[in-house]
């Protein structure tokens, strides 16, 4: 039987463009030392650390864990680098709460991070491989046919995307780590923005940040002597699919549906939107909060983007679900990171410590993360008591 | 730490180039022997899968993600990644075993290292902004740290040369073996220095391949009805990245993984050590703890064939079957990452 696992301190840098006053071990030691402050604790505390972050090619680095040892403190301790597509950030924070959960281990540091201004995302998605097609398009590119595909279905109206642009701007306005802060967006702007990948405007992308996250988990025993309040995990769960084969749905993923369905089983969750005050979840261009809203249980099938344009999940209209209260990954995106960044917003909210974008009385939240051609999720469930 | 039953191991034959096969088509034959071997259809029937691999050999992002195609994951399975050897990704599925989330595991690694220049793709694991712009690789590194043991009287030269005739002979019994054959060690003396003071034959070759693991609580294994090697102690440790804060003639991080591991609680038979410069193998048997009446590397070890990204997990499994076979009762594995032992990991198995 698992041992309890619980985030005790959590730390993120600003999220930017270019972060040129740090390394990216600098980068880095800034998220971690900002989570062991947190929990006011020293480097002498951890007992391992676990880093995620995507592809090595973002930063031209091979491995580079193994030049971080020094700047997360990790001489002398076990060090692994978790590393799953777009999903790592919350792969990473699934694999150091194992670290607890398995009893070997009663204190872990986490950090993931991406510092994209050291090289350029697209081009490393992009390089051409022998007997494959060459996709010069980046994410976007690869995304924009299913979206196309999920609006056919469901005859959505094109506002949806719009929307979800604004409201996740609008919450990031009130995160003041948030990449961008655009506190007076307008639906005009977003559909006036340049066209990137038909039906994806540039105002409904994510942008390119640097920028690191950090948890530190504990055991119960260790958790209940934190001074902050802790947000114990309730359940992970992750699942792979193969990007490409015969029937495959994909716009709503089998691997999404059934890790979702896994974690709502280990947090006891039978209705989603109802069960949570509130979700972080990945989404990285707009119209996948409809999407994931049907996928992860929140929405009907083909009501998703109904849900989107009612405010269901905006704080500034009240909703009664709110999403992505950080901002989500439409307004800060150091990819490694995003997907942790979600988990520890989430938690963050059950703490009770979100700031300006705090849901009241939150008590559980669902954190996700998705990687790869939508074939790679990562689910964690956080709640402000253990059971 | 819960027991561990070690059920079935495959690899791949080491060779310098495995032409037009593609990183699935090197996974999926060590996979199906492995599954087959168990008895099991495909990775569905495993509760957890993970493996190991870097993008950079390949030369693109996201080169495991194919990987996931040799496991016939429809429907999705539970499965995880690490950039690191396969080595490590059995650490994460021991973590997942002991957390009561899974009660059997799918591991494998692969690396493709031929399209590349392999030490030189090594050489961006340093430090990116004062280190790796020099271009330093893996085999100088290595170098440098052979010189400081011959400088500080550690080892002579002879006994490098005797590493490397002991594993071409030990390599003979292997079928998966790259380099293999009776050589002295004064003919390999006579051979002309490479990057001093390392010879060629100090250094391991640059191998295509994979291989894969089906481990499990001992109660599942024993509901498979298979023969299995117990894995009894899991420990690793990373040191600094920067040379100069190191003794690059010790290691210390295999010393402190040695004992979190235990393996001084018994005689050890058997060690696989993941030693891919000659004159490693000396540093790593005295951090090990290890007296003259264990066998090294047996299978001749990785300066017979050096799968990248798997030659760890290979460690791991040589010792595993040579249990299961009963050629021994208890041996210890050692897998290593980075420039000059940077990062090491060492694992105690026992027979059943």
């Amino acid at each position: 039987m698992a041992e309890l696992a619980a985030v005790v301190g959590i730390g993120q840098t600003k999220y930017q463009t270019k972060h040129k006053d740090v390394s990216i071990a600098g980068l880095v030691r800034d998220a971690a030392f900002k989570a062991l402050q947190d929990a006011e604790l020293t480097w002498d505390d951890i007992d391992a650390v676990i880093v995620g972050k995507a592809p090595d090619m973002f930063e031209g680095m091979v491995m580079p864990e193994l030049y971080l040892t020094d700047a997360l403190g990790c001489n002398g301790k076990p060090m692994l680098r978790v590393h799953t597509a777009g999903s790592v950030g919350g792969s990473t924070a699934i694999v150091a709460a194992s670290y607890v959960q398995s009893g070997m281990f009663k204190r872990i540091l986490t950090v993931t991070y991406e510092k994209q201004s050291e090289s350029n995302a697209m081009w490393a998605l992009s390089n051409a491989q022998p007997f494959s097609p060459h996709l010069n398009a980046g994410a976007g590119g690869f995304f924009a046919p299913i979206i196309r595909e999920y609006m056919r279905r469901t005859q959505a109206s094109p506002e949806a995307g719009i929307k979800v642009a604004v409201k996740d701007r609008l919450h990031g306005a009130r995160n003041p780590l948030a990449h961008l802060q655009l506190p007076n967006i307008t639906m005009k702007e977003v559909e006036e923005s340049p066209m990137l990948w038909e039906p994806l405007r540039f105002l409904e992308s994510c942008p390119s940040s640097d920028g690191a996250c950090a948890l530190v988990i504990s055991n119960e025993e260790l958790a209940k002597q934190s001074p902050k309040k802790p947000a114990w995990i309730r359940g992970t769960a992750m699942r792979s699919e193969p990007t490409m084969y015969a029937g495959r749905e994909e716009v709503s993923p089998r691997a999404g549906i059934d890790c979702a369905k896994d974690v709502y089983a280990q947090a006891g969750v039978t209705n989603p939107r109802k069960d949570f005050d509130c979700a972080e979840v990945y989404v990285p261009f707009s119209w996948y909060e409809p999407m994931w809203l049907e996928n992860l249980g929140f929405a009907e099938k083909g009501e998703g983007w109904k849900m989107t344009l009612e405010g269901a999940t905006s704080l500034d209209d009240n909703g009664d679900i709110p999403w992505n209260c950080s901002g989500g990954v439409l307004s800060s995106n150091p990819i490694g990171a995003s997907g942790m960044i979600r988990f520890a917003e989430a938690a963050r909210q059950v703490r009770g410590d979100a700031g300006d974008h705090q849901v009241d009385g939150a008590k559980l939240a669902l954190g996700h993360a998705y990687g790869g051609g939508a074939q790679f999720f990562a689910m964690w469930v956080v709640g402000s008591e253990k059971a | 730490m819960r027991d561990i039953a070690i059920v079935s191991f495959v690899q791949s034959d080491c060779v310098r180039d495995a032409g037009a096969r593609n990183e699935v088509e090197l996974i999926m034959p060590v996979v199906r022997k492995v599954l087959d071997n168990v008895g099991l259809e495909s990775a569905q029937n495993v509760d957890f899968t993970c493996s190991g691999s870097c993008d950079y050999l390949q030369g693109a992002a996201f080169a495991f993600v194919l990987g996931v195609d040799a496991l016939g994951a429809v429907p999705p399975i539970k499965e995880s990644h690490v950039e690191m050897d396969a080595a490590w990704a059995l650490y994460e599925a021991v973590l997942k075993i002991q957390s009561g989330q899974a009660e059997s595991a799918l591991l494998y690694g692969f690396g493709k290292s031929s399209p590349g220049e392999l030490p030189i793709v090594l050489s961006q694991q340093l430090d990116p902004y004062y280190l790796a712009p020099l271009w330093l690789d893996t085999v100088s590194s290595a170098a440098l740290q052979a010189r400081a043991m011959l400088d500080s009287g550690e080892i002579t030269e002879r006994e490098m040369a005797e590493v490397v005739a002991r594993s071409r002979k030990n390599a003979k019994s292997n079928p998966h073996a790259q380099l293999k054959g009776d050589v002295s060690a004064d003919e390999l003396l006579n051979e002309p220095t490479y990057l001093s003071p390392l010879r060629k034959h100090d250094c391991c070759p640059v191998s295509d391949g994979a291989c894969a693991m089906v481990i499990a609580t001992v109660e599942q294994a024993k509901k498979w009805g298979k023969p299995y090697a117990v894995l009894k102690g899991i420990d690793h440790r990373i040191e600094s990245a920067h040379f100069g804060a190191r003794d690059l003639t010790k290691s210390p991080s295999t010393e402190a993984a040695a004992k979190a591991a235990g393996v001084a609680n018994g005689p050890i038979d058997i060690a696989e050590i993941y030693a891919p410069f000659s004159h490693q193998e000396i540093i790593l048997k005295k951090a090990l703890g290890l007296g003259d009446d264990t066998v090294i590397n047996p299978s001749g070890g990785v300066l017979a064939g050096n799968l990248m990204m798997a030659s760890g997990l290979s460690r791991i499994g040589e010792v595993a079957m040579r249990i299961i076979n009963g050629e021994c009762k208890r041996g210890v594995a050692h897998a290593t990452s980075g420039h000059a032992l940077q990062q090491n990991l060492v694992a105690v198995l026992e027979g059943a």
